[in-house]
């Protein structure tokens, strides 16, 4: 963003890339996935490197309003100094706090999820997914993650992203807006879970290995990385797919 | 004449002893802070019409939202007819309104006969639910004692206030069909024209009065134990859901209550020409989140007092499904128990309950100088909060808007800004946004993968 600035030039879209996806091994291959598009769709596009911190989501929702605040007002600071107005973000938890709350801390930009923006890209016909690609015919299940499931309403785009890569999209008994949390919002990510009978993601997991679907795609990296280890802990590493949306494109198109 | 009087005293007996009891609630929802009803009003009327009387979100389960309506339906049809019970009661009449209104009259009394037998069947498939099936979530651990028994009480009441329905209206077409003197005809009912006849046909006259009679008085006398049972049950929920409903947030359940102070204070240390005296140095430290009822919002504990125990939130939330300790339903139930201990003892007048410094001076009991030493943390565990991942299911499950994550995310703020507790496993996570501007504190350029994507290509 700086070099585009200093350039004197405004991109279309900055791209929010989030902690996850900078630094997380595997959020980075969603990041990359989704700079591939971006670029294959010839969008303009910018990223904040080093200037972007962390939106605060796990601070706040952990109840530290002092740490939320501090870099909440510091990233709000950057993207008004290069007059930011519309953002992306691969990850739902920034996506929700820059859309519904950085604007009361002075903050007001445009802010999509990546899914409603590849549906835009789609729809506007800027990517046109491959027909008859890797995907064709494959059983997929959908996990609604809940920053944009329930907190925002999102339950369409990601599935119809999903139907244009004709394959067979299965639902988990526990779906759309019933869906069941992947255990690691409320930053539950960054501590060890409550004493209970079993952990949320295994809950989840058994959700997903019962439909069957060798692929299961979700569009958050921390859903990813807890469905990852569910899986894993299954045993059904070898068999069952877990995938971004973002992922699944690339992989369809060759991009 | 004695039964107008004996009528008119209880009635006024027990109107009185209801009025005292609501504002008795309405105190107690009031114990919380004022809250900024912000938004358009419209979209809050359109929710009030659509989920609290059109029960919009009830149909997510189709089979206990149709009994539920039936119920429902019923209970808002039989106001009609008390209003023919108190006209009646109170001028010594019989069926005021069956000559003026004819077959209107006989139409209205058959629909909520129908609508009646509908309650019943539906009253009858809720008890065997609650206790043959024994549904997973009115068995919880929060729903034993008293929530237990008020679930079933008041289905109890309502087959009770059925029979004196149904034996009233009987006994009365029986009457009619004898040409008893004071039982004037009003048409076929809808169910009491075959049920009465079926139950009392044959009986003397003076008994098939003395159903009559005993069907009536039982009628309005579990109106009048209902009224006043309403204020300490669950079943508070069929007067509060309508504001609960109206007051509820409009904002999108992913957005998090902003604290504006914090932000305030943030801004100011961040600006260096921000004048330091807008901050009072020599103030008390103040608290932050909520540890008590006083700390929360109104709407808050009006949706504590709103709650009807259904259990649809502990049922979808992600903890409770994975045996750990939270429960959405107990945290309001807490904060509706909490806030009922506080009135009580502000009720008492007791001093004793003074905050110990101010209780020499103190001549009055407040809100404002009230202490007993205890807070929400005395109900609630932090195992609880702290299991919560926000997920946001409780809120959606929620059929009258209660949102049960607000108070729980408020209670953290408490714990985390006031105490500087909160689970360990977190500092870490705080340190490093706060050191570092990420997540984890690692040694890699926020970029590095860009750098790695150039290279790659």
């Amino acid at each position: 963003m700086a070099d585009m600035a200093a350039e004197g030039k405004t991109p279309e879209v900055l791209f929010w890339v989030g902690c996850a996806g900078s630094f997380d091994a595997r959020a980075q291959k969603v990041t990359k996935a989704f700079c591939k598009i971006l670029n294959a769709a010839e969008v303009d596009f910018a990223i904040l490197g080093k200037e972007e911190a962390c939106t605060g989501d796990p601070a706040r929702r952990a109840g530290n309003e002092f740490i939320f605040q501090m870099t909440a007002l510091q990233n709000i600071e950057v993207l008004n100094m290069y007059n930011v107005k519309k953002i992306v973000a691969t990850c739902p938890h920034c996506f929700n706090i820059l859309k519904n709350e950085y604007p009361e801390l002075g903050g007001k930009y445009e802010v999509q999820h990546h899914t409603e923006f590849l549906q835009g890209l789609i729809n506007d016909g800027r990517i046109k997914l491959k027909e008859g690609g890797a995907f064709e015919g494959k059983k997929i299940t959908y996990h609604d993650s809940c920053y944009i499931g329930r907190a925002n309403g999102i339950y369409e785009a990601p599935r119809s992203v999903l139907q244009g890569l004709d394959n067979d999209l299965v639902e988990m008994k526990r779906a759309g807006s019933r869906g069941l949390c992947c255990g690691a919002g409320g930053a539950q990510m960054f501590k060890e879970d409550e004493p209970g009978d079993k952990r949320i993601n295994t809950a989840r997991t058994e959700d997903a290995l019962e439909t069957g679907a060798s692929i299961v795609a979700a569009n958050c990296p921390f859903c990813i990385t807890m469905m990852q280890d569910g899986i894993t802990a299954a045993e059904k590493s070898e068999s069952v797919m877990v995938y971004d949306l973002a992922e699944l494109i690339v992989n369809n198109n060759g991009f | 004449m004695i039964q107008q009087i004996i009528f008119a005293l209880v009635s006024i007996g027990a109107i009185a002893y209801a009025i005292k009891q609501f504002s008795s609630i309405r105190r107690n929802i009031m114990l919380g802070q004022d809250v900024e009803i912000a938004g358009d009003t419209g979209q809050r009327i359109q929710n009030t019409l659509l989920i609290a009387f059109g029960q919009k979100k009830m149909f997510k389960r189709i089979i206990p939202a149709i009994l539920h309506l039936f119920v429902y339906v019923a209970f808002l049809f039989t106001q009609i007819e008390l209003i023919e019970i108190f006209v009646d009661g109170i001028f010594g009449v019989h069926r005021f309104f069956a000559p003026y209104l004819g077959s209107l009259y006989t139409f209205i009394i058959s629909f909520i006969e129908i609508l009646s037998l509908g309650a019943f069947v539906a009253t009858i498939a809720f008890l065997a639910r609650r206790n043959l099936l024994k549904l997973p979530r009115f068995h919880k651990n929060e729903m034993t004692g008293w929530p237990q028994l008020d679930g079933n009480l008041i289905l109890y009441f309502e087959i009770i206030l059925l029979i004196g329905i149904f034996s009233m209206n009987g006994a009365d077409v029986v009457l009619q069909s004898l040409g008893s003197e004071y039982y004037p005809q009003t048409g076929n009912f809808a169910v009491s024209s075959w049920l009465g006849p079926a139950l009392f046909g044959g009986l003397e006259e003076s008994t098939l009065i003395g159903i009559e009679r005993f069907g009536w008085w039982l009628h309005i006398l579990m109106v009048f134990v209902f009224l006043n049972y309403l204020p300490s049950s669950k079943h508070l929920h069929i007067l509060l859901a309508f504001p609960n409903t109206y007051f509820a947030k409009l904002t999108p359940p992913g957005e998090m209550e902003n604290m504006p102070t914090i932000m305030n204070e943030v801004k100011s240390m961040m600006d260096p020409n921000a004048a330091m005296d807008d901050v009072p140095m020599d103030e008390e430290l103040p608290e932050f989140g909520a540890k008590d009822v006083f700390d929360l919002g109104w709407t808050d504990v009006l949706a504590a007092y709103t709650c009807t125990e259904c259990g649809r939130c502990t049922d979808v939330c992600p903890a409770n499904i994975t045996g750990k300790k939270l429960s959405p339903r107990k945290i309001m139930m807490d904060i509706r128990d909490r806030a009922t201990e506080i009135g009580q003892n502000l009720d008492s007048g007791d001093l004793k309950w003074v905050k110990e410094e101010l209780r020499a001076e103190a001549t009055t009991l407040t809100k404002e100088n009230y202490d007993d030493g205890k807070s929400l943390f005395d109900y609630i565990t932090r195992e609880e909060i702290h299991a919560c991942t926000t997920c946001n299911a409780c809120v959606e499950a929620c059929p009258i808007l209660i949102r049960p994550l607000d108070p729980i995310l408020k209670l953290r703020r408490y714990e985390i800004l006031t105490e500087s507790a909160g689970p360990g496993d977190w500092l870490p996570m705080f340190n490093s946004i706060e050191n570092t501007g990420a997540v984890w504190q690692l040694p890699d350029a926020r970029d590095k993968w860009r750098d790695e994507m150039l290279e790659e290509s």
